[in-house]
Formats: structure tokens, C-alpha cells, sequence
């Protein structure tokens, strides 16, 4: 109680800054960040309100939930539905795991692990409609992988044909795989770098083997920057657009592009607008579920 | 799997095997990466005719530039490429212009807000960015903007800020403090401290934060699109026509949309963990 009350009297003895200075102190911080602030609420927040506006208003700006039922309604919504989030169970854990596997080894010590990493990471600026048209060049009718079959003897296949869906949406895995994967191999490559090398050979001084080190010592510790990579590839997951277009052009409905259809060429700002919201929500619910059950197990794994 | 610990002393068969297989899924991983690069290549270099043979060689039997020559001829092509260099560096020099000071405010001042400011920015990238374009396009069309330059350079610079004010942040965290007061001690102006001594000493990490914003306005593809109708940038020209293209045309495009991101690699290399690591946190 005596201790409470010395450091009340402590804090009476410094005097409050001047109004003058503390005014200074606040002056330059808030100049300097307020085109930041206002920027993001003139093109980023208010948009984001008029984006839901937008979904529940008529062209003449009456409110109506036409829109929405028109989306739903519509022949491509549920297929859109169904291939964006089919995309994300294949792709999200093919990605993470592949890239796990590619951090590990550049971390294993290997000769070239320079190159390596320079080769693996060629992909990061390469944007998702280049991606789509690379793979088309290899999956197309006259494309490479059909001149590989009948240079083998083998009979060709319509790979993007719409008669075809389940060849045409791995040809959309393996073009995302191959494209996004880097982004998510950095991150891991980053949050490794930063894992004392100790614990890994503490733990092998004491007998574990290198899968238990990796299951036990190494998977734990990365765990903030998996649930980072997580987060982040699918929330770009959901907005999958230009490479499922260069592929596979209408015959594959996902949300980003119904939207972009609906837009562009319905001239629908309402549409478009509600399936932006889906990808909103669906993005939403994906972000919480990831940090609720990655903190859970966090606790599992402290107690 | 083999992690960080090397076991020099008892290099016994099984150790060999298992480093000869790591070598072999890192080779096989590498040939995934850039054997379709290659292919493009080649697809793009040759003649035009050979374009359209079946089955097509793995080795060109004969280079040409018609293909891309043929690409770079065609409408809109042209203008096109020119207005993503024009939206790229709009873009990278407004953000910079808007994003550096509250990131150099982050790195520099304690004051409050601080934290829920770091927490806004953060969560900004918890938004899906296909959202923005469509209530951005209504607003523009509104401010009789719509389908111009400035257009995509604002929902573009929309979409760099948030990385621009982190990574910008960092690298004034790496600029020593000390430098700066005692500049100041020595008679600057905290203006002039920062000019003359920070600015210097931030230059190569703002270029690559520059590099990083001109990639991501250059590969952008959905907002520019929507943006757009006749100003279109090269991929949202690229896009538009595409399913409607020639084989000719569409893989010269595929190729001159990867090219410039083989470069920006390239110039990136020691930047790739720092960046790319660092902002997707």
C-alpha cells in the first residue's frame, strides 16, 4: 500500500508537460499520417460502404434486394460457388504443404541453395493472368503437353474443353500452384530464418529424429508465420480470376469472375456488387475460423 | 527429412541417399518452376507459322521475332503497354508520396493511436481488393473519371498504400536515430536532418519498395479492367481480347507479360526475403 502511494506522489512530482509542447509532439505525427488516413477512407472504406450499398439498391437507387436474388438465382452462381471454394480446399493445402517442403530445403543446407531459392522465387512477380497464359500454351489442343503425347504415340486430350471440367480445373490448380506458391514460400523461408538453430539441435542431442524435430520442434515455432500465409493465400484465393479466364474462359464460373462478368458485360454494378459482397463475407468467415482455431490449438499445445 | 543439422562425422550410406534425394525433389521442383517459362519462350520465338504445327518441338528448330512483332503491331497493344508505365510509376510515385511520411511518423514518434493506426493498416489486407473496384467504378463514373489514367493510378495506389506505409515504417526503422539528432545538434532543421542524412540512407530500400509497388500495379489485372474500357492497361487489354485471339498473339502476350517480372526478379534478389517476407506480415 506504502508502495502505491510513493509512486502516486513519483508521478506528481513530474510536471505535465506544457500545453505548447505536448501540442508539438502530437503536430508532426498527425500531419504526417493524416493523407494516409484520409487516402484509405476516401478509396478504401468508403468504397467498401458503397459496395454494399450498391448490392441492395436498384439502378434507380430504390432499396430492394433484387440484386441479391438475382445473383442467386442466376445459372452460374451456385457452379461459381462451388469451383471457388473447391479451388481453395485443393489449392490452399497443396500450396502451404509445397512450399513447406521447398523452404525446408533451402534450409537443409544443400550446395545451390541460392539458385535455388532465385529459381523458386521467379514466380512472385509474375501476375495471375501471365500464369494462365504460360499454362494455356501447355494445355491447350495444339499446346505442349498434347505434342509430348503424340510424340509418345499416345492419343491427345481436349484438356480445356468444357466437356472436360475436371481436367480443365486441375489445369487451373497446377497454373495456381505454379504462380502462387513462391508468395507463401517466402513467407515460410522468412519465419525459418528466425528459428534459433539451438532448439532444432537440442532436440537431436537428446535423440529425436528428424521427423520429430520437424513435427515437434520446427512446425510449432513456424506456426505464426503458417497462419499468416494461410490467412493471406486465401483471401487472394477467393478473388482467383484472370487465370481461371485465360483457361477456361466462361466454361468455369468462379465469384471474381461472375463478377467481372456481371460488370463488364451485363453493365450490373448491383450484381457485381453482391457477388463482391459474397467474397467479402466468405473471406471474412475464412479469416476468423483461421485465427480461432489456430489460437485454440496454441493453447493445446502450451498447456 | 534432413533439417538444419548437418552430420559430418558418420557420413554413412543412408545419409547419402537421403541428401541425393533431397537434390533430386529440388531439381524436380526447379524443372516445375521454369520449364513452362521455357516453353513460353520458344512459343514466342518462333515463326508464326510454327505456332499453329502439331505436334510442336521442345527445341526450336527455327528463332524469329515475327510472333512478337506480330503482338506488338496489333491495336491497342502499344498504348496499352504504354499506360502501365505510365500507372506504374503514377502509382509508385503516389503512394510513396502519401505512404512515406506516415510510415517514417510509425518509425519515428510515439504518440497515441499509434497501435490502432498499425491495427488499420494491417487489417486492411484482411479485404478482398476485387471488392473495391466495382463501388470505385460507380464513383468515378460519377466524378467523370471513369476510363482514365488517373483512375487506375488511384485504385491502384489504393491497393500499394497499406504495404507502402509498412514497408516504408521498417525502413526508417533501419535508418539509426542517432544520425538524426545529431544532425539536428549540428544545426538542421528536423526537415533538413531528414533530407540530408535519412533520405540518403533509405534510398536503396525505397527503391526496391518502389520496384515492389511498380510490380503489383504492372501485374494488376481486375481493378484496371473494370476501370477501363478504351485506356486499357496491357493486361487488361491482354484479358479483354484474349479469348478471341490468335494462338500467336496469345502466347507472345504471355511472354511479354512475364518478361518484365524476370527482371524485376532478378533486380530483387537481395530484397526477395526482406520484401516480400516482410510485408506479407
Amino acid at each position: 500500500m506504502s508502495g502505491q502511494v510513493t509512486t502516486q506522489s513519483a508521478e506528481r512530482v513530474v510536471p505535465a508537460p506544457p500545453a505548447r509542447r505536448r501540442r508539438r509532439r502530437y503536430l508532426a505525427p498527425t500531419l504526417l499520417l493524416a493523407p494516409t488516413v484520409l487516402f484509405l477512407l476516401f478509396f478504401f472504406a468508403w468504397p467498401m460502404v458503397q459496395a454494399l450499398v450498391l448490392a441492395v439498391q436498384d439502378r434507380a437507387g430504390v432499396w430492394t434486394l433484387d440484386p441479391l436474388r438475382r445473383m442467386i438465382n442466376d445459372i452460374n452462381f451456385w457452379p461459381a460457388v462451388r469451383n471457388t471454394l473447391l479451388l481453395i480446399v485443393v489449392l490452399v493445402p497443396l500450396q502451404v504443404t509445397l512450399a513447406l517442403v521447398m523452404a525446408l530445403l533451402l534450409n537443409a543446407g544443400l550446395r545451390g541453395t541460392g539458385l535455388f531459392l532465385y529459381a523458386w522465387a521467379v514466380p512472385l512477380a509474375i501476375s495471375d493472368l501471365a500464369a494462365g497464359i504460360v499454362w494455356l500454351s501447355i494445355f491447350a489442343d495444339r499446346g505442349y503437353l498434347n505434342s509430348l503425347l503424340a510424340g509418345l504415340g499416345l492419343p491427345t486430350f481436349a484438356f480445356l474443353s468444357y466437356e472436360h471440367p475436371v481436367s480443365m480445373f486441375i489445369a487451373v490448380v497446377i497454373a495456381e500452384t505454379w504462380r502462387a506458391t513462391a508468395i507463401v514460400m517466402v513467407i515460410l523461408v522468412a519465419g525459418l530464418q528466425v528459428i534459433p538453430k539451438e532448439y532444432g539441435e537440442a532436440a537431436a542431442v537428446f535423440g529425436a529424429t528428424g521427423w520429430q524435430r520437424l513435427r515437434h520442434v520446427t512446425l510449432p515455432l513456424l506456426r505464426p508465420s503458417l497462419q499468416v500465409a494461410l490467412i493471406l493465400r486465401t483471401i487472394l484465393a477467393f478473388q482467383v480470376f484472370a487465370v481461371v479466364i485465360a483457361l477456361a474462359g466462361r466454361n468455369m464460373p468462379v465469384l471474381a469472375s461472375e463478377a467481372y462478368y456481371w460488370y463488364g458485360s451485363y453493365s450490373n454494378p448491383h450484381v457485381a456488387a453482391a457477388y463482391a459482397l459474397i467474397i467479402l463475407a466468405f473471406s471474412m468467415v475464412n479469416t476468423l475460423i483461421y485465427l480461432r482455431t489456430l489460437r485454440v490449438r496454441d493453447e493445446q499445445i502450451g498447456g | 527429412m534432413s533439417l538444419t543439422l548437418e552430420a559430418p562425422r558418420r557420413r554413412s550410406a543412408r545419409y547419402r541417399l537421403n541428401r541425393a534425394l533431397l537434390y533430386l525433389l529440388a531439381v524436380v521442383l526447379t524443372l516445375f518452376i521454369l520449364l513452362p517459362i521455357y516453353l513460353i519462350t520458344i512459343a514466342a520465338f518462333s515463326p508464326r507459322a510454327a505456332v499453329y504445327t502439331f505436334p510442336k518441338p521442345f527445341v526450336p528448330t527455327e528463332l524469329s521475332t515475327d510472333t512478337l512483332r506480330f503482338f506488338l503491331g496489333s491495336t491497342g497493344v502499344a498504348r496499352a503497354f504504354r499506360n502501365s508505365l505510365i500507372v506504374g510509376v503514377a502509382t509508385v510515385l503516389l503512394s510513396l508520396l502519401i505512404g512515406a511520411p506516415a510510415g517514417y511518423a510509425l518509425a519515428r514518434f510515439v504518440f497515441p493511436g499509434r497501435d490502432s493506426f498499425k491495427l488499420l493498416i494491417l487489417s486492411t489486407r484482411a479485404f478482398p481488393i476485387v471488392i473495391l473496384s466495382i463501388p470505385l467504378a460507380v464513383m468515378f463514373i460519377d466524378w467523370r473519371i471513369y476510363d482514365t489514367i488517373p483512375a487506375v493510378v488511384l485504385a491502384h495506389t489504393a491497393l500499394a498504400l497499406p504495404t507502402t506505409v509498412l514497408v516504408t515504417s521498417s525502413i526508417f526503422l533501419g535508418v539509426p536515430r542517432e544520425l538524426e539528432e545529431a544532425a539536428e545538434t549540428l544545426g538542421c532543421t528536423p526537415l533538413g536532418a531528414f533530407w540530408r542524412v535519412v533520405l540518403p540512407l533509405a534510398l536503396p530500400g525505397l527503391a526496391a519498395a518502389a520496384i515492389f509497388t511498380f510490380v503489383l500495379s504492372w501485374n494488376e489485372v481486375f481493378a484496371a479492367t473494370i476501370l477501363t474500357v478504351r485506356n486499357r492497361t496491357l493486361p487488361a487489354h491482354v484479358l479483354g481480347v484474349l479469348n478471341d485471339s490468335p494462338l500467336p498473339f496469345q502466347f507472345a502476350g504471355g511472354f511479354a507479360l512475364v518478361v518484365p517480372s524476370l527482371v524485376f526478379i532478378f533486380f530483387m534478389r537481395r530484397y526477395l526475403l526482406n520484401m516480400w517476407g516482410r510485408v506479407t506480415k
